[in-house]
């Protein structure tokens, strides 16, 4: 594959991962703060939003399996992971966030046990897409090429 | 005017020097964010991750002898304040009211930030003094327009106390995630919180001083 192709693909995975809801405009954003002097910003960003998420589902998990819910905790929790997910774009991991924060003030364990299903579930797939994304990333800067910027008008 | 060069933003011709932001959030991944933000609007940031850190780092740390929880630190020059709402411990809020408190960091513009764009809150902010209410997630249309605050803002309120403010951004009002364009009781078109009734009787008792 020659770098035009390579950039094609970028741009149709990138444009893939908005139509399907993965990332929304926030993610746009922080690409258009990258350039030459910060070439890594996103990939960064993105890496601090892993090791954040990771955490936060950990303690999620601890505190919706222990005898008295203490879902004031859960809450506070849930609102973070919503945080930098909104703030890196991660469209469909934030609205799973604020399907279970609903959940929280209602106080139901069981629903939100569902709900943090559903999140790390989101978690992983972005995860993995925007994983995928870099890797195709590293190969057109490797064969001499440089990153498309997207356009907001597609 | 009691404060000396210690405290910036009221001086005039300070355009040769650079901006410094002190950026208060606990969440990594926003900090990251508004310091790139504001980086590329040639700003220099100081990010910390709690209100406690802030105050400590503008020398009103409490647990210091009285005298010297004045805030006065050597060379210390900040032009604006923004901090996160939400934080565990010192909320955003709770913040604002110190430095508000504080006769040496009172005249520094404070903004606040916050993931939820809840009327009441927005209006205790803006009461107790804060500058401007950014609704995350943050963009550089934002900081763009917050800019202006940290060289000369407070000149440009005293020459415009009943006009519409300019629009001090250059992109347009409609993608600016500010408290006006997004919240549904507030007219959606242009710009100033300047109009607001709250912020005109904030610059008139602030222009007797």
């Amino acid at each position: 594959m020659d770098v035009g192709q390579m950039q094609r693909q970028w741009l149709d995975y990138t444009r893939s991962l908005f139509i399907e809801g993965f990332l929304d405009n926030q993610f746009l954003q922080l690409q258009q703060l990258q350039d030459e002097n910060n070439p890594e910003f996103v990939v960064e960003v993105v890496s601090l939003f892993f090791d954040d998420s990771e955490r936060l589902l950990k303690d999620l998990n601890f505190a919706l399996d222990q005898q008295g819910v203490d879902f004031k905790k859960v809450d506070a929790h849930v609102h973070q992971l919503k945080g930098s997910s909104s703030s890196i774009g991660a469209q469909r991991v934030k609205n799973a966030c604020i399907a279970f924060r609903n959940f929280c003030e209602d106080q139901n364990v069981e629903a939100c046990l569902r709900c943090l299903q559903q999140v790390k579930q989101e978690y992983c797939l972005v995860k993995n897409k925007l994983e995928t994304l870099f890797r195709l990333e590293q190969q057109i800067v490797a064969a001499g090429g440089s990153i498309p910027m997207m356009e907001l008008g597609f | 005017m009691d404060c000396d060069g210690v405290v910036s933003g009221v001086r005039m011709g300070e355009a040769s020097e650079e901006v410094h932001v002190l950026a208060v959030d606990d969440s990594l991944v926003d900090r990251k964010v508004i310091e790139r933000l504001l980086k590329i609007l040639a700003c220099k940031v100081t990010a910390v991750d709690s209100g406690l850190r802030a105050l400590e780092y503008l020398g009103l740390d409490q647990h210091k002898i009285p005298s010297q929880s004045n805030g006065f630190v050597e060379g210390l020059k900040v032009d604006l304040i923004i901090t996160d709402y939400c934080m565990p411990g010192m909320t955003g809020y709770d913040l604002l009211k110190k430095i508000k408190e504080s006769s040496t960091f009172r005249e520094i513009p404070v903004v606040i930030m916050s993931s939820e764009n809840i009327l009441p809150r927005i209006d205790r902010c803006l009461e107790e003094g804060a500058e401007d209410f950014i609704v995350k997630p943050v963009k550089l249309s934002d900081v763009k327009r917050l800019k202006d605050y940290g060289v000369g803002g407070r000149i440009n309120k005293r020459k415009l106390p009943d006009t519409t403010e300019p629009d001090l951004s250059s992109s347009p009002p409609s993608d600016s995630s500010s408290l006006l364009s997004s919240s549904p009781s507030i007219s959606p078109s242009p710009p100033s919180i300047i109009d607001s009734p709250i912020r005109r009787l904030k610059m008139t008792t602030a222009t007797h001083d």
